[in-house]
């Protein structure tokens, strides 16, 4: 994707010199920078300050989660620059359990979107000093977002007419979840089962004597 | 008084108290917890809890293909159903890379300006209600509900209408919808003359609402702001003129920008918004031209039920679409619209497969609530309702 052409090379040359970008890439025309969480509020303190970049703003903070991948989370910031009419998203790749340096102090708006990352991602970050769960009901566990966190949660809230009370119960699915798989082998998969094979390289047993 | 009663009474001073503002309240504009620390009728702290509609909307896309995605961002602001929908449709035929018809465009953008009508009358006139008078929402229904006509001739519903699509919108207007949208548009400047007449002057209005809630521009950018609350703070920024979608480039108007920040100055630069909407409806039907509404390849869109009963492959097309719909390249993108509210995005990531990866949704009113700490501090506890309704929120869309 590093090959497509953009209209913000220019802003993408200029970013990919700053101390702690790992790397920058252009995808469908938007500018990306994938950016070493140690570095990441120097990084965003120039972006911020920077004549050059300008992002006054933080419009967005999210994280998104890779189960299979080493750092299996990414932060993706979404800056906008109001002067110079242009975006940037900043992607921070953080393992399960780390923490991402806070960056409430350079956007006031930082602090609603990483209480809302941390409570469906529990992707802590460091520095932010309300760290409280902001959209899940009150005392509730888990982080909804993650792959692993079933789509029926665990948990079930309904009132007891009896106990006169609102009760909280283990899910009771009435029929089975069902989870259609569209990957056809005809369409959709690239990769077809046994080629994992034809990769490992090694040499077929049994025929090389034969001939 | 015995020596036991003495000892087991003491007075004890307290400074402050705490207030629950809703999260039922007539005027918490949805299900807004607001704990304010109040000193006496003045407010110290203002700490907005939400969450209380969450439905996981997000991580019921992930388990939906890409059309069936669309009818949840309807629920999300229900106040501008349509305006919610664009984009996601719009992110989606990014990463697709599928070309609109011009027609399908135009539609868009006249239901875009509509429902921002839609939405502009809805809170011009229950902020009024909020802050006391009755009359404007008694008028602003009365217009809310021929724009919802619309909706419903063009959709088929008045407000979840599912009118766009990946690929255009659902279906063509129907005949003698341009003509009557056309008739309403020669009509609704005098509605908004009306309604000045009702607010804009009014002393008790004025009092409410002017140097309550007031913003700089640096705070408003700092703090995430976008749209009518931005652009009242002096910023002259309109995604709409800025970044260009649909066919915003090709229409002429202007974008009112307030002075002050205060809640007078995002209530005039909404009635300003009107005016110029009302325009772009216009510029829109004159502009328009016949032609198909949807993309062609029927990979996207649904061939015609005609087709069908003759074309063995507008059959397949049709049942493949709507049983395994269409896979999407693999990528990510953040596309933003400028919805009535302001900057309303979805960062959609795609797999390369026929579910959204991730899809986040932007919304606009979570920016303004977090910060009304800042906007309500030392202000009385009745102009809470005033800052509230100023911004705008629709819990719909902040919790989703």
């Amino acid at each position: 994707m590093a090959e497509e052409s953009c209209a913000a090379d220019g802003l993408l040359a200029q970013v990919a010199g700053l101390k702690g970008v790992l790397r920058t890439l252009c995808e469908k025309d938007e500018p990306v920078a994938v950016v070493d969480r140690a570095e990441l509020l120097g990084v965003m303190t120039t972006l911020r300050d920077d004549p050059r970049f300008a992002f006054e703003q933080c419009m967005d903070i999210c994280g998104v989660d890779w189960p299979d991948r080493a750092e299996r989370f990414e932060v993706a910031y979404n800056l906008l620059s109001v002067s110079a009419n242009r975006r940037l998203r900043v992607l921070v790749p953080v393992p399960e359990g780390e923490a991402v340096p806070s960056v409430w102090t350079l956007w006031r708006s930082a602090t609603w979107w990483e209480r809302e990352t941390w409570d469906m991602f529990g992707i802590p970050f460091a520095g932010q000093p309300d760290m409280r769960r902001i959209l899940t009901e009150y005392g509730f566990e888990g982080h909804p977002l993650r792959k692993d966190f079933p789509l029926t949660g665990y948990v079930e809230v309904r009132y007891d007419a009896e106990r006169q009370q609102v009760v909280h119960e283990k899910v009771h699915l009435v029929q089975d979840f069902r989870n259609f798989d569209f990957l056809s082998p005809w369409e959709a998969m690239t990769e077809l089962p046994g080629d994992e094979k034809a990769r490992q390289g090694r040499e077929p047993a049994g025929r090389e004597g034969g001939e | 008084m015995s020596e036991t009663a003495a000892k087991t009474t003491r007075t004890v001073e307290i400074d402050g108290e705490a207030l629950n503002f809703g999260p039922q309240h007539p005027s918490a504009h949805g299900v807004l917890r607001l704990v304010l620390e109040l000193d006496g009728e003045v407010v110290e702290r203002a700490d907005p809890h939400v969450g209380m509609l969450h439905r996981g909307t997000e991580k019921l896309i992930e388990y939906k293909n890409y059309i069936q995605a669309v009818p949840y961002f309807d629920r999300l602001d229900y106040c501008s159903p349509m305006s919610e929908e664009h984009p996601f449709v719009l992110a989606t035929e990014k990463l697709l890379g599928i070309e609109v018809p011009e027609r399908a465009k135009w539609i868009r953008t006249m239901f875009g300006e509509i429902t921002r009508l839609l939405n502009h009358l809805l809170n011009v006139t229950t902020y009024a209600l909020d802050v006391g008078a009755l009359s404007p929402s008694l008028w602003g229904f009365e217009e809310r509900e021929k724009l919802m006509e619309f909706h419903e001739a063009a959709s088929g519903a008045r407000f979840h209408a599912n009118y766009f699509r990946p690929g255009g919108v659902a279906k063509d207007l129907p005949d003698g919808l341009a003509e009557r949208i056309w008739a309403w548009s020669e009509t609704f400047p005098k509605f908004i003359d009306d309604l000045e007449t009702l607010l804009t002057g009014n002393r008790i209005w004025k009092q409410r609402t002017v140097d309550i809630g007031v913003i700089s521009a640096e705070e408003a950018l700092s703090w995430g702001f976008s749209g009518p609350p931005l652009r009242a703070s002096g910023v002259p920024w309109d995604l709409r003129r800025s970044q260009p979608y649909e066919m915003y480039d090709q229409c002429d108007f202007q974008i009112p920008v307030g002075r002050n920040g205060d809640c007078y100055d995002r209530y005039l630069v909404r009635m300003a918004e009107m005016r110029e909407s009302t325009k772009i409806v216009r510029q829109c039907l004159e502009k328009m031209k016949p032609g198909p509404v949807k993309t062609q390849d029927h990979k996207f869109t649904p061939p015609p039920r005609a087709e069908m009963k003759r074309s063995m492959e507008a059959l397949i097309h049709h049942f493949k679409l709507y049983t395994e719909g269409f896979h999407v390249p693999a990528g990510a993108t953040y596309t933003v619209v400028e919805t009535p509210k302001g900057e309303f995005g979805v960062y959609l990531v795609s797999d390369g497969t026929n579910r959204p990866y991730r899809c986040k949704i932007r919304p606009t009113g979570f920016a303004f609530l977090q910060a009304i700490d800042l906007l309500a501090k030392r202000h009385m506890l009745a102009d809470c309702t005033a800052i509230i309704g100023s911004l705008d929120v629709v819990f719909g869309e902040v919790d989703r």
